[in-house]
Parts: structure tokens; sequence; C-alpha cells
């Protein structure tokens, strides 16, 4: 689907947030592509991705089915690149986020020289996606330009809550939480790590970008749209 | 869903979590409820929040204490401390809200999570969409605020009417007892999802011409729409053709997906048998 398509936000609001991923078209016998798949998270890996997921089975940072009363003072929230790979057992969409252009171009390139033979897509700014085609030589084969929101949307939140929520583009982030979390890091009761970790959560397939958000919420601390 | 009145503490949290914002608290029964004809299935609340298992009196009892001494309970706000949501048995048409709402679930009808489609993104490998042609992904209801399958088929009776071509794979087209007039199965219209897509391709010149007709759908319908154009680039990795048409009709091009054209055709094609998940 278009998960990653339509981010809200401006180009320059793109310059942290590169996300690339790789699929197996389902024409295109998928059953062998695993190996394939696997061998690209665990190359996203060496390029210290903010968050890795499968479509399948969730990002990097995941809700906890038993979680101990304690962990509402100690709460992990470190990313676990290991259970993204353990949880690998079908064919499915794999994705890899980067917060910096230099890691999202090394690492295209990268992927290009290991010809793994996936569709692979790079979901960012047209200029940063051309910049990274670009620096792997490679020119670009199809493009799926977002043309932004119409329609009814004074239904839509303010720009700062729908550059969050829109980074799940399944729609599992809620505006009202978007917005609740840039409100407890105004009133100082998250910071906004902590309040881009807890929506980081709710991404089902591992493409929404922490380090995008938390700055987002910390440009919301004091500015209004 | 359901939400289990006796294990329910009536935190809060919940509210907060749900997309389509469902989920209250009932001052009757002070209890987190969920408007039925609201609620799209799309599991945020159970997948999402992180579950706690603690005794719900318990927490009932603190809680209150907290409260009458006017102190802030300040827990984390993706927690249910009780577990209380639970999935309920889904039967048709109900069922299709869940399909089209929660992204783990595949669509029946392409064996597809998510919004059950691939549009360019293997473009390299399928060849769906050629040189001098155009595909749309146009997307109901996204972001967060829904759509009702009623809405959806104005859109694809004014598609249908000016002839353009319905992706086979794709679960809306499913749907359709007449994909000739675009005519969706009577018994889903008043049912209520996250967001779903139609999928269309044309020729590359009549681009404009298919954006206004969408336009124009806007108008009829109250939810928002979000349009995503595929095309094929040229030799040279660039798009001369649908970009300047999207320029001129006033659309600033800020992001998009890039296929960078590694797939490969695979030497033995066999039908897959599982589920593929596509985000």
């Amino acid at each position: 689907m278009t998960n990653t398509l339509h981010r809200f936000g401006d180009a320059d609001s793109f310059r942290d947030d590169y996300v690339i991923f790789a699929i197996p078209a389902r024409s295109n016998n998928p059953e062998n592509t695993l190996p394939a798949l696997r061998r690209f998270l665990e190359i996203a890996i060496e390029y210290k991705p903010v968050n890795l997921g499968d479509a399948r089975n969730g990002g990097a940072l995941r809700p906890s089915r038993s979680l101990s009363p304690l962990n509402h003072w100690w709460r992990d929230s470190s990313l676990n690149y290991q259970a993204v790979l353990d949880g690998l057992t079908h064919p499915t969409t794999c994705s890899a986020v980067f917060d910096n252009p230099t890691a999202a171009e090394d690492f295209l390139k990268r992927i290009k020289e290991e010809d793994l033979g996936l569709s692979v897509n790079i979901s960012t700014s047209i200029d940063g996606a051309e910049q990274c085609c670009n620096h792997a030589c490679i020119p670009r084969h199809s493009v799926g330009y977002s043309l932004g929101f119409e329609g009814e949307t004074e239904k839509l939140p303010n720009s700062q809550v729908l550059m969050l929520s829109t980074m799940c583009g399944h729609g599992m982030i809620s505006h009202s939480l978007a917005k609740k979390m840039i409100d407890f890091v105004k009133e100082g009761r998250r910071t906004p790590k902590e309040a881009a970790s807890v929506l980081t959560r709710f991404c089902s397939c591992g493409v929404f970008n922490p380090v995008r958000a938390a700055r987002i919420i910390e440009d919301a601390r004091t500015k209004t749209t | 869903m359901k939400i289990n009145p006796s294990k329910c503490v009536a935190c809060g949290n919940c509210t907060y979590v749900c997309p389509m914002g469902a989920i209250y608290i009932d001052p009757v029964i002070h209890r987190a409820t969920i408007n039925d004809d609201a609620c799209v299935e799309c599991y945020a609340c159970f997948n999402g929040l992180s579950q706690e298992h603690l005794p719900p009196t318990v927490v009932r009892t603190i809680r209150k204490v907290l409260a009458f001494l006017r102190i802030r309970f300040d827990p984390e706000p993706d927690v249910c401390p009780t577990a209380a949501f639970e999935p309920n048995e889904l039967t048709w048409p109900r069922v299709v809200r869940r399909a089209f709402s929660d992204p783990r679930v595949p669509h029946e009808s392409t064996g597809v999570e998510g919004r059950g489609t691939e549009e360019v993104k293997t473009n390299d490998v399928t060849g769906r969409v050629k040189l001098g042609e155009v595909g749309f992904t146009i997307e109901f209801g996204r972001p967060g605020v829904g759509v009702r399958f009623r809405e959806i088929q104005e859109a694809c009776w004014a598609l249908a009417q000016a002839g353009v071509t319905f992706e086979k794979k794709n679960p809306i087209t499913s749907l359709m007892k007449d994909v000739s007039t675009g005519t969706l199965r009577e018994d889903i219209l008043g049912e209520k999802v996250m967001s779903a897509i139609v999928e269309v391709k044309a020729a590359a010149t009549r681009t404009e011409e298919i954006i206004r007709l969408v336009w124009d759908v806007e108008k009829r319908i109250h939810t928002v729409v979000s349009i995503g154009v595929g095309v094929r680039c040229d030799a040279d990795g660039e798009d001369t053709i649908v970009a300047p048409i999207l320029e001129r009709l006033g659309y600033k091009l800020e992001r998009a997906k890039t296929n960078a054209g590694l797939g490969r055709v695979a030497t033995a094609t066999i039908a897959p048998k599982h589920d593929l998940v596509q985000a």
C-alpha cells in the first residue's frame, strides 16, 4: 500500500526522514525472497537506522503484552533490531528508516552492489530520493508522487499533529495521541524523545521515524502552527 | 472490539489511542466504552497499547484515593493497566471494517494486508505502469478521518463512467458487483473503514481529466482524500510527462516514493500461496 507516501510536510521537513524498503512482487515467486529480505535488514543495521521493521511483525520498538508496573519508571525504549530479524519468517515488505542522507545514500549503493533482486524504493522528498539514486548511479525506474490531502481538510488537525500522525500511513497513530504527546512535552511531563517512543510503538510495520518525531515535538513545544 | 467492563479501570489512556475517536468514558457506568458505529476494527487499541495485568479492584482503589486527594496519576500513556480489550468475533459485513483498517489482516481478494496495493513499488518487476501511462491510487478517509463505502462508490461510479481501468488485484475492485459501472455490493455500503484505495490506470494524457474528476467527487463526499500518482521514468530516470501536468494543476510536488529499479524477474514463477504484507 501507500503507507509511507503521504507523510505531511514540505520537502525540508524530510531532511531527516529516509525510508528505504524492499518488497517482493506478488507475481514474482516471493517464496524464495526470504534470504534476500533478511540480508536487506542485516545490511541496513550496519548503517544505523533509526527504525527497522517488517510489515507483518512491526518495528524495532514494540508494545509489550506483559508490562511490569516498574516500567512506568524504568522503561526500555531502545531499538531491538534482533527482534525484527528473528520475526522475519514470511516474505513481506521490509523497511529501514534513516535520519540522514549520507546513511541512506550509502545504504542504497550497497544494496545495489549486493544485487538482492528485490524491488527497492526510497520514500522521502523527491530531491532526496533522486540524490540517493544518483549516488548509487541508478536512474529512477518509477515514481509515485504524493499530491497531499484534499476534500474536507477542515476535519484534519494542525500541521504539527499531522506531521506526527501521518508517519504511520496505516493510521495506527491517532491525531489525538500525537496531540497528547505534544501536550505532555509542553507540560514538561515527558521529553520529546520519550514522547516519540510512545508514538513509535503504535506503528505496526516499523516505518515511523522517532528522530523526526522528536524534532517535530521539540518544535511544537515552543511554536504554534 | 470490546472492552471488558469487569477489567476496565477508566484510566482513559485508550480514548486518545483510537484513530477514529470511538472510545469514551461512559459517565454512567464509569468504564471505557466503544461507539460501535464509529469503530473501524483497526485494533490500534488492542495491538498498540502495551498491557499490564494488574488487579482491577486495586487499580480502581488507588485511582480513587489519588483523585480524592487531587493528586494527578501519571502513568505511561500507552498502557492498558488491566488488559481490558478483547477482540470480537466479526461476521459479514462488519468484518470488512477490519480488512480495510487493521494493517496486519490480509484482504481475502488479494492476500495482501494493509490497503492491499502494490502501485509502482514493484513496477520494475511487474511493468504495471508503462511509459506514457499513469497509475492513480485514490485513497479515501486518510489520514485519520475514515470513510464509508457509500462515499467510495461515488468515486467508483464517476471513474467507471470515464472509462478508466480499475486495478483487478485491488480490494475495492473485488467488492464491486459490477466493475463496468463501479457499483459496490449493497451490503457493505454503510460500513466504515479507516481508509480504502481505489486504484486505476490510464494514459498519461488523461491525467488532468482524472484529477478534475476526483476534485468533483470530493465536493459530494464528507471525508478527506489522498491521491498518489505513479509513473514510469524514461531511460534517464526522468519524468517529463506527468510531473509538469501536476504542477500546472497547482500541486507542489514535495514527496514521492521512488522505485530504484533493482528488482529482478524470477526465473521460475510459481503462484504465491501465502499472504503477503505490503507497507
